[in-house]
């Protein structure tokens, strides 16, 4: 790269690493406040059932409790998108993670004995629990607004081309089956909210949210209580990966018992409640038909799809929007159909989680093209290659490419894993790869999809950014940091950071869509622009300069180009501070990206610029018992710019970590509407001995809209992993796994009938 | 209630405890001591790891009276005379924190290896943090960490 930086692309440290290394930070799980009482969420014993009676009187009575509220207590509020989910329920309920009443104690135990007091009378209804059965005639209806058990508004057909004619012209035609599991965020840090009201009636929330304004909009809302009276600090959070995007019962509940006692609530969640009450990716049941011609030219692509929404709409029901880019602009695709159907079940309710639908497209869509290289007779890489987006392109969604370096990353993880050594291979070791695109300019899926910011600059030099953006661990406060002392010409540790709090910070729609270094970046760096305007403006009255002549670096003011006679410019910002005229450095930033939202008919450029990745991977399977076992994993990631390729490579790290126990390991086993497995011990996290040798590749397109030329990157490291591992395997021993996870047994059971089927001819 | 006196990074405390409570809960209730996370509540995942006697242990598992009368070090005893552990400066330097809410758990872990293994090799790194969750970091940025401080 020609561009010199001084704090762009350098692996900063976290700004807040040493207070996490010696425990000093205080997470929301770690706060007191005077008076402060523990509350607790009395959740069903059933998926599906008939409230006939609750009785708190017993729990009402035990020493040590505030409050006990049940439906009766609260308005009648709904929640989510779809304004589909009470918050307290009454009459039924739908799932076993909802919520019917919810008490207030002195203590933790108190509130677990309380609640083991209340007493719920309930007529269990018949449930469903498959969403393919829910949509079919006489299924057990879960909301009487959606008799059909459909979510009608997330009910979508998309099409470009013409995939019939698409299909006709193709020499390979393939159509296949998939199915996608329960999984969820097991953020190591669980689910909290601490509410305060003041004596006059303000409330404060401290909360585990990654989306601090939408979620004051939403408590207002449900609560009835102006948002001028809301402020919402988000607390330090341990992860978030898309989990803490909605407001969830919990919350307004937290905030009804701070009501009613008066004084200051916590609710923090369990391991147990994490799993079963917050949110899950959405399973998926897909049918894919691709064709190509003996060239390898992609010809058509048809899909569809019906997702388990559970039993309520959190926004992860939306998530077919974001499918919906990889099914239509992954590769260069002329005929493209995709029809989904979101239907309820009684289920607990599926959510956002780090991909946003995209792990799912992705497994679909790049198993397909491995399918369809092997129909061609030809290599997987050089498939893609033939078909992959290239700058410039715009798709027939719409979708219009910029910064591309998808030929870079597939070419760069082949060669780190030897490709054309070690594919197709005998002796059970394999390598397959899978790519992604994905948004990574925003995501226009709200009216605003801009973030705020303020530069203050001190007396003495410090300079403060007062971000909208959101901070959840991934390091987005430093890398704003970087931002911005890039921009001013001062030293990274003159900069803090102060993010998300409601009172304080410029408005921000929340950390999702990968879209915090462009967003917020992009903001950080405005500001930081109009500060050094006004610093310099200020010199240059003191100095008798022109302000376009001067410059700031390393903290000191010069003539452009003769950097060794300097002044300090905190003596600038002094000067035209205490002065009769004078003024404080206080600066904004505000950043809106060139994007559109949707037409009708889903087209649109909903990002001002796309991610690309490949990982390539080789594993080793065992054909006596099964198990697969990854050996490497070269991941190409496009960033645009690495800002700090150390943070860079810790969310590749993370992602390929997620994307593995996605590919191998993890499933939330939900049956008849119960959680099975909801603690570590029977939900198979991927630990450091799972983890395979990796190879990070960076690749900078240098992005025009980026800051510094960043693009987005912290989601698709976990999208395309799991296809990749899967077409490993069958590079490894010819089975071709189409239900994740990829367990020992089923690989053994493939294996059995792939012998059974060549033994047959 | 009893009374409970161990050594805790390096003092001696004497505290008043329910026969039943729990070592996490004497820790971060009655002493304040933040620092020691609570992830899963039954010994998976790690994130109490504390040394007793320089031995890591699930503090979310371990009666506090088990303690009586032994060394305790939690992750605010890591640094000493206002000097960060090795440990803790690699963690920093080397980006193995992102959420952090393992990482306590994960540095009293990697204490007890490089104590009674100063010169771990990977595979030994991988092995004793394996008891110790993360979901932000994929351990890679940890294990280097630890390699680094190991060979300082």
């Amino acid at each position: 790269m020609s561009k010199e930086f001084s704090f762009v692309g350098k692996r900063v440290p976290k700004l807040d690493a040493p207070g996490k290394v010696t425990g000093q930070t205080a997470y929301g799980h770690d706060m007191k406040l005077p008076r402060m009482l523990y509350g607790k969420i009395l959740r069903s014993e059933y998926a599906h059932a008939r409230i006939l009676n609750i009785d708190t009187s017993k729990a009402q009575a035990l020493r040590g409790v505030r409050a006990v509220i049940t439906a009766e207590d609260i308005p009648d509020m709904r929640i989510g998108w779809a304004r589909d989910h009470p918050v307290l329920k009454s009459g039924k309920v739908r799932s076993v993670r909802d919520e019917i009443a919810a008490v207030a104690a002195v203590d933790e135990d108190a509130a677990s004995e309380a609640l083991e007091l209340i007493k719920v009378e309930y007529e269990e209804l018949p449930g469903v629990f498959d969403p393919d059965e829910a949509m079919r005639p006489g299924a057990p209806v879960i909301h009487t607004e959606a008799p059909n058990n459909i979510q009608e508004k997330m009910r979508q057909s998309y099409y470009h081309g013409d995939v019939e004619q698409g299909f006709s012209e193709s020499d390979v035609v393939i159509e296949d089956h998939f199915t996608l599991p329960f999984v969820t965020h097991c953020c190591m840090g669980t689910s909290f909210c601490l509410a305060d009201f003041s004596p006059s009636g303000d409330l404060t929330v401290w909360s585990s949210t990654q989306m601090p304004f939408l979620y004051q909009r939403d408590l207002s809302t449900v609560l009835g209580i102006p948002a001028s009276k809301i402020r919402v600090i988000k607390a330090t959070i341990g992860g978030a990966f898309g989990s803490k995007l909605d407001m969830y019962p919990f919350e307004p509940i937290c905030v009804s018992l701070a009501q009613k006692t008066g004084c200051p609530v916590r609710i923090t969640f369990t391991r147990e409640e994490e799993f079963v009450a917050s949110p899950t990716r959405q399973p998926v049941i897909c049918d894919i038909k691709s064709g190509a011609k003996r060239d390898g030219t992609l010809t058509a692509r048809q899909v569809s799809m019906i997702l388990d929404n559970g039993a309520y709409s959190s926004w992860g029901s939306t998530t077919p929007l974001v499918m919906m880019v990889t099914i239509s602009s992954l590769y260069r695709v002329p005929n493209v159909k995709y029809d989904v159907a979101v239907a309820y079940t009684n289920n607990p309710y599926s959510g956002a989680m780090r991909g946003y639908g995209n792990p799912q497209a992705t497994f679909v869509v790049e198993s397909h093209m491995d399918m369809l290289a092997h129909e061609l007779g030809m290599d997987p890489m050089e498939f893609r290659l033939k078909n992959a987006n290239q700058p410039g392109d715009v798709t027939g969604q719409g979708v219009k490419i910029t910064t591309c370096g998808l030929t870079e990353c597939i070419e760069k993880a082949a060669e780190s894993v030897s490709w054309k050594e070690k594919r197709a291979k005998p002796g059970g070791r394999g390598v397959g790869m899978a790519s992604l695109i994905h948004v990574a300019g925003g995501a226009r899926i709200y009216p605003s999809d801009g973030c705020g910011s303020t530069v203050k600059v001190d007396d003495f030099g410090k300079v403060t950014l007062i971000s909208g953006s959101t901070d959840m661990g991934q390091g987005a406060d430093t890398v704003m940091a970087q931002i911005v002392a890039e921009e001013l010409g001062v030293p990274v540790a003159n900069v803090t950071v102060v993010n998300t709090d409601t009172d304080i910070t410029p408005w921000d729609v929340g950390a999702h869509a990968s879209r915090t270094t462009f967003v917020g970046g992009n903001s950080a760096r405005l500001a930081a622009m109009d500060a050094k305007r006004q610093i310099l403006e200020g010199a240059a009255e003191n100095l008798g300069e022109k302000a376009e002549d001067l410059d700031m670096k390393e903290g000191k003011i010069f003539r452009k180009g003769e950097p060794e006679e300097s002044i300090p410019f905190e003596k600038m910002v002094r000067s035209k501070h205490f002065r009769p005229d004078g003024d404080v450095i206080l600066a904004r930033g505000w950043y809106e990206p060139p994007t559109e939202r949707q037409d009708k008919e889903f087209r649109g450029n909903i990002s001002a610029t796309y991610g690309f990745a490949t990982q390539a991977v080789e594993v080793e399977v065992d054909t006596q018992t099964g198990e697969v076992r990854v050996l490497k994993i070269a991941a190409a990631h496009d960033v645009g710019r690495a800002i700090n390729p150390m943070a860079v490579e810790g969310q590749i790290h993370g992602g390929i970590s997620m994307g593995l126990g996605y590919g191998l390991y993890e499933e939330l086993v939900v049956q008849e509407g119960q959680v099975l497995n909801p603690n570590f011990a029977d939900y198979a996290l991927p630990t450091a001995l799972d983890m395979p040798e990796i190879d990070t590749i960076i690749i900078e397109t240098d992005d025009p809209a980026g800051p510094f030329g960043a693009k987005g990157m912290a989601e698709p490291a976990c999208i395309p992993t799991a296809p990749a591992i899967a077409n490993a395997v069958y590079d490894a021993v010819g089975v071709r796994i189409k239900d994740l996870p990829i367990t020992p047994e089923k690989v053994l059971k493939a294996l059995k009938e792939k012998k059974e089927s060549e033994e047959e001819r | 209630m009893e009374s409970l006196r161990m050594g805790l990074n390096g003092e001696e405390v004497t505290v008043q405890v329910e026969p039943d409570a729990l070592l996490i809960d004497v820790l971060r209730e009655r002493l304040a001591l933040m620092g020691t996370k609570e992830a899963c509540g039954e010994g998976e995942c790690g994130a109490c790891t504390v040394l007793l006697d320089g031995r890591p242990v699930t503090s979310c598992l371990v009666p506090a009276r088990k303690a009586h009368g032994r060394e305790v070090l939690t992750v605010e005893g890591l640094a000493s005379e206002g000097q960060l552990h090795p440990l803790q400066k690699a963690f920093i330097e080397h980006g193995a924190v992102q959420c952090g809410y393992c990482t306590p758990g994960m540095l009293m872990s990697a204490k007890a290896l490089l104590d009674r293994n100063p010169h771990p090799t990977d595979e030994e790194i991988r092995e004793a943090i394996s008891g110790n969750l993360c979901r932000c970091t994929g351990y890679v940025k940890v294990v280097e960490a630890i390699k680094a401080a190991s060979a300082g």
